[in-house]
């Protein structure tokens, strides 16, 4: 049995606008002269050192409870789930 | 008949809550802590505002997980009046008793004013008292209010006659300026499909004694009034 390091990504679906993410564009990046920069969006990073037999296991427990838990809401958000170096 | 006011970790609007039913509804009710698993006796529940869990993670994921939820579910199916108020709306939706999500302001802001609403539905038993497209003026209080849901799902709800409340200018129309949040189609309030649960943003707990309002109105008040007459016909 190993530690894993699982990052979950939250992050609004394309049709729910990003507000943060619109702001950092307009305001920060191209009024900072970083016109080559399309689109910004936030999301939210959570980080879980899982125990588990194989990195495979420890996400599967992590999408697991993800879902079961309601972690993201499915309506509005995407969830995504890699290992740390992944 | 008595309806429970539910206490989760964070709440703040329960108190209020329980005065405007106690003491201008004269109607009993109680405070009922967050990790009951009975409410077994009650006529009707209310998920006051606040900020359960610190909106934790997103507002009202967390709440929505405890164990009194059960018990809120099983009232809803049931038939049971379940009103969610704000943080109560949040914990309903995350608890899958509405649909949609409540996504931070699209201000980056948190928003406390008052607003003007029109009743666009009759279906739910908090409204079905009140004339449709009447206007109500209740104050609102939050940093996650803005209204989502995928388009197919909007339709399902017009075509279900699920839309309760919208934010309004003084008029009556739906108007981008109207909207404190950025909510969808200006959406404050939906409910279930049966029309016994309804989660809104606006607090009409705050909006039930006219000493409260710069407007001198009480039309928060309605909202309750037709609770209590949904609950005296049960």
């Amino acid at each position: 049995m190993k530690t894993y390091l699982v990052k979950v990504v939250i992050e609004n679906k394309a049709s729910a606008r990003d507000p943060e993410g619109e702001t950092i564009l307009k305001d920060l990046l191209i009024k900072g002269g970083y016109d080559q920069i399309r689109v910004v969006r936030t999301a939210k990073l959570l980080k879980m050192w899982v125990d588990a037999e194989t990195g495979e296991d420890a996400k599967e427990i992590t999408s697991k409870l993800c879902d079961e838990l309601r972690v993201y809401n499915p309506v509005a958000h995407t969830c995504s789930i890699s290992l740390d170096g992944e | 008949m008595k309806v429970a006011v539910i206490q989760f970790p964070g709440s703040n609007c329960d108190l209020d809550t329980l005065h405007v039913l106690n003491d201008i509804m004269k109607i009993r009710a109680d405070l009922v802590w967050h990790r009951c698993e009975d409410l077994s006796g009650y006529d009707g529940v209310v998920l006051p505002g606040g900020f359960s869990y610190g909106d934790r993670l997103r507002g009202g994921i967390i709440a929505a997980h405890s164990p009194i939820m059960r018990e809120v579910k099983r009232m809803a199916k049931d038939g049971y009046p379940v009103l969610g108020i704000c943080n109560g709306f949040q914990i309903l939706v995350e608890a899958g008793l509405l649909s949609g999500a409540l996504l931070r302001n699209s201000s980056l802001k948190f928003v406390c004013k008052w607003v003007n609403l029109s009743v666009v539905s009759l279906r739910s038993i908090f409204t079905n008292d009140l004339k449709r497209y009447s206007l109500l003026k209740m104050p609102i209080a939050h940093n996650e209010g803005r209204y989502f849901i995928e388009e197919g799902d909007l339709k399902e709800l017009y075509d279900m006659d699920q839309i309760v409340l919208k934010y309004v200018d003084g008029d009556g129309r739906a108007t981008d300026e109207a909207n404190p949040n950025g909510s969808m189609d200006n959406i404050a309030g939906i409910c279930n499909t049966e029309g016994n649960v309804l989660g809104l943003m606006p607090h009409p707990e705050r909006a039930s004694e006219r000493i409260l309002s710069p407007f001198g109105s009480d039309d928060g008040r309605s909202i309750f009034t037709s609770m209590i007459e949904y609950m005296r016909r049960r």
